[in-house]
């Protein structure tokens, strides 16, 4: 069988998901951030900063499942039963947080609970996101390629560490978008709140770098082993590196390089799992091969993403660049 | 008492698709009609246009993000719920689903950003392109997702290996022998789901007479539409119905209440389906009605229920149910379509308040109609989850029934909220009407304080 076409397949989902992750990231931490807002029309500018975009952001979350589905449909069958309270409850947060956009802008009196479903449906996916990252990395209980675990296996201190560590990752993502893309009150806030979230994502991925080697010996052998130490150290370093230079532009005012930072650091994160994890894509038990879907159908699929994706992702910048510019104090869109 | 798995996942799936295909029947619909008022603006100018467009797509944005966040949830429950049903058939149905994604999805989500926060920003034929684009993009979706269900119900183009579907031919696998009828007959639902509600916000002002203007141009172009597509439907309807004899009998035995295969079929206006004596009760029938219908032949014979073992019969009653109940709608929208002709022809639908009056409660006849064929299609093609392939039962996650249980209520209790509030908005919207909405979007730089409380007093005043 064709070796790389899994190899390919596992490469572009998980481009999806890091698009996912910076996109919705950022939308999503906007949400986490929504609570500070003083105003209404603060909140209001602070929704308009990602109004336009937001419903195409999740849209890679649905290419993400989809496309894990159609390339790995082992591996799909897998791991929703396995994350199904975390999964469902995800979508449910999504759910509010997204008609919460549409409805906030028509409501008068009920305004204050769709801007209280807006930050709390963030957060919750957020936090279910984290825990099913984590729970995943930690390893999913498989017989006869069927999930065989209980309902609540995803539940470890572990797994709830992730959690956090998402949120305020995410966080951190939203306040730097928020340095970027608004002035005024929100823009100072936004900046206030970057400094510690930068500082308590670090932590985070310290104390998640230490505790999978350390569990979980065969990531410790990845990393640690000899050829592969001496190809993998960059990778520590240039997170702290990256780490050092968000500081420094946050410091000096700086508007756009924080959320470029922020993204590269969220970047170094992933790839050091996609390293930890590669080649399982439902660890500890099944690989890319093993998961992979027909190859007919992977090719069918292939063509369709290659021809495809060039002209989605050209579309989305064009968006980005028609509503590029700071959100002003003050003005809602809508 | 102990939880059946099967049951408590198969109510979850139905409530949430059920919730779901609310919003693509009328979002598919008005995607183009945005689209429509926005090139007749561009070509004529007309100021009425305009409001109209902007109007409708204040209500769009609403659907639509309840359509999307529904949509989202079902894209993950076929693995949530139904894992083994996506191992058995992901490597045929998958690659559906994924070029939805790339060529529907993104498209509707991108373009909507511009069409919703463009005013004032983007010149107006950009506006009018991305309703254009959205609507090709609700089509595109329609097309992919469509395809995919009519293969559960007709596959065609594989092979089974080890209970698991291959495929082997993927144009015979799209295009397999539901889909174009199943397509036809979706779209033009959406589409008389639409021009039912614009019929309806119509002749509400019309009624009131606020917003005259609009409510003519709206009450027109619908009569227009549903004089056309109604009949459509009904063509469309009944080849669809031929289609099914020929791969799925046993859904037409159970939608005719079909019973013996050895004598013709009559038609059963009304009647209780009875499992146990097979038999129907209560029977008002037109002797042979169905024969004539589906073979063309008042002696023709069609293979009826007791033709199948019991284990291969779907549910008898919702399905003989739910297609009176469709048919019924679409034989109500000729009728109310063609009168509205004839009024306007005699120059009086504008004040024909016996019309109108009906016509402005109607708004909801299309959902039902749709509701109600999805649940003779889906619900026709049991006991299989793929017709021959894999049984519903097989189907399913090894998740634990209170795990289902649990996130039944969730959605019962989530999607109840969001409902009803969306509902509540989108009446509000339509009590507003097209020129209160016109809230302009400010522009400009910074905007100070005193044009801000100016705009925050209209919305405040329009809204009540
Ligand atoms: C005939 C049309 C039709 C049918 C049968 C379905 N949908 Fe749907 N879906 C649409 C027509 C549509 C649409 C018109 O494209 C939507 C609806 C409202 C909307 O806002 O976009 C949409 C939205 C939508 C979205 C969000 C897309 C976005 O972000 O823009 C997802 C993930 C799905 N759907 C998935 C599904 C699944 C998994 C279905 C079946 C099990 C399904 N839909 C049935
Ligand atoms: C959008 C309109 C649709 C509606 C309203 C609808 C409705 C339903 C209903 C009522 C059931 C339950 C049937 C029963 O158990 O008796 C069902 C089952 C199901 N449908 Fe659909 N359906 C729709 C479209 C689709 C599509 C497009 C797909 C897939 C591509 C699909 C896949 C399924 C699956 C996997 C089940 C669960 C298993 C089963 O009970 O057969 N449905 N649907
Ligand atoms: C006027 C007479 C009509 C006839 C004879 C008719 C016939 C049918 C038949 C035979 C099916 C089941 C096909 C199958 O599963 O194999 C069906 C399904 C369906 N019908 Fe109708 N129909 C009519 C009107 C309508 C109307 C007015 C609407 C909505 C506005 C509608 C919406 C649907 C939908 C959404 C489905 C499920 C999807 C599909 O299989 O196409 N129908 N119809």
């Amino acid at each position: 069988m064709e070796w790389y076409l899994p190899v390919i397949w596992a490469a572009l989902i998980g481009t999806a998901v890091a698009l996912y992750v910076v996109l919705d990231g950022f939308d999503l931490g906007v949400g986490i951030l929504f609570p500070f807002a003083k105003e209404d029309h603060e909140r209001d500018q602070i929704v308009a900063s990602i109004a336009p975009f937001w419903d195409g952001n999740e849209t890679w979350l649905i290419l993400g499942g989809g496309g894990l589905w159609v390339a790995f449909p082992r591996a799909y069958a897998v791991i929703m039963p396995a994350f199904y309270l975390p999964m469902i409850v995800m979508l449910l947060a999504l759910v509010f947080r997204g008609v919460a956009f549409e409805f906030r802008t028509v409501a008068n009196t009920s305004k204050k609970y769709w801007n209280a479903a807006f930050a709390g449906g963030s957060i919750v996916a957020a936090l279910a996101q984290g825990l099913i990252l984590g729970g995943l990395v930690q390893g999913v209980k498989v017989e006869n390629g069927a999930f065989a675990g209980g309902a609540f296996d995803f539940a470890t201190p572990f797994a709830a560490l992730c959690a956090l560590g998402v949120t305020a990752g995410y966080a951190l993502l939203g306040a730097t978008w928020l340095v970027m893309k608004t002035e005024g009150a929100v823009a100072n806030r936004a900046r206030a709140h970057a400094k510690p979230l930068l500082g308590v994502v670090l932590v985070f991925m310290g104390i998640v770098s230490l505790w999978t080697p350390l569990s979980i010996p065969r990531i410790a052998e990845r990393w640690f082993s000899t050829p592969n130490i001496f190809f993998l150290w960059p990778v520590p370093v240039m997170t702290a590196l990256v780490a050092y230079l968000a500081w420094r532009w946050l410091e000096a005012g700086r508007d756009i390089p924080p959320f470029l930072a922020a993204i590269a650091l969220f970047m170094l994160g992933y790839l050091g799992l996609a390293i930890s994890v590669f080649p399982y894509l439902v660890p500890p038990s099944l690989t890319v091969w093993q998961t992979a879907a027909a190859p007919a159908s992977q090719v069918f699929m292939l063509i369709g993403t290659v021809g495809l994706l060039p002209i989605i992702l050209g579309y989305i910048v064009f968006v980005y660049w028609l509503f590029r510019g700071k959100v002003r104090e003050g003005e809602g869109y809508h | 008492m102990d939880l059946d798995p099967v049951l408590l996942a198969r109510l979850q799936f139905a409530f949430t698709i059920t919730f779901h295909i609310i919003f693509p029947s009328f979002t598919i619909g008005l995607s183009a009609y945005i689209a429509t008022l926005g090139v007749m603006w561009l070509r004529s100018g007309e100021e009425r246009y305009e409001k109209l467009m902007r109007f409708w797509t204040k209500i769009f944005a609403v659907s639509f993000a309840m359509g999307v966040v529904s949509g989202l949830v079902l894209s993950y429950q076929f693995g949530t719920n139904w894992s083994r049903f996506s191992l058995a058939v992901g490597n045929v149905i998958g690659p559906a689903i994924g070029y939805e994604v790339l060529t529907a999805f993104f498209l509707e989500a991108t373009f909507l950003g511009v069409l919703l926060f463009g005013w004032g920003r983007v010149p107006h034929w950009l506006s009018v392109l991305a309703a254009a684009v959205i609507a090709f993009g609700t089509a595109m979706s329609a097309f992919w997702i469509l395809s995919a269900n009519s293969w559960m119900h007709t596959p065609a183009g594989y092979e089974m290996r080890d209970g698991i579907a291959y495929p082997i031919d993927w144009l015979a696998i799209i295009f397999n022998p539901s889909f174009p009828y199943r397509l036809a007959h979706m779209v033009t639902a959406a589409y008389l789901t639409t021009a039912f509600v614009v019929l309806a916000v119509g002749a509400r002002y019309l009624l009131a007479q606020r917003h005259e203007q609009h409510g003519r141009t709206m009450v027109a172009m619908a009569v227009g539409m549903i004089a056309v597509l109604a009949p459509l439907q009904l063509f469309i309807g009944d080849q669809h119905g031929l289609n099914t004899l020929k791969h799925q009998p046993v859904k037409i035995a159970a939608m005719e209440g079909h019973w013996d295969g050895k004598v013709p079929g009559d038609f059963e206006l009304f009647a209780w389906p009875d499992e146990k004596t097979e038999t129907n009760r209560f029977a008002i029938s037109i002797p042979r009605g169905s024969s004539l219908i589906l073979t063309h032949d008042p002696n023709g014979l069609f293979p009826g229920l007791k033709d199948f073992p019991a284990k291969d019969r779907p549910p008898v009653v919702p399905v003989f149910f739910a297609f009176r109940i469709m048919v019924g709608i679409g034989f109500l929208m000729i009728g109310v379509g063609w009168v509205g002709v004839w009024l306007f022809w005699r120059g009086r639908l504008f004040s024909a308040r016996w019309y109108l009056w009906p016509a402005s409660q109607a708004w909801w006849i299309g959902f039902t109609a749709v509701i109600c064929g999805w649940i003779v299609t889906e619900t026709g093609r049991q006991p299989w989850i793929a017709t021959g392939i894999l049984r519903t039962a097989d189907a399913i996650s090894p998740v634990s029934a209170s795990s289902v249980a649990v996130t039944l209520v969730l959605f019962v209790l989530v999607y109840g909220i969001v409902f009803a509030m969306g509902i509540y908005y989108i009446n509000r919207l339509i009590a507003k009407g097209p020129q209160g909405s016109l809230v302009e979007a400010p522009q400009g730089p910074s905007l100070g304080s005193p044009l801000l409380s100016a705009s925050d007093a209209a919305r405040e005043a329009t809204a009540s």
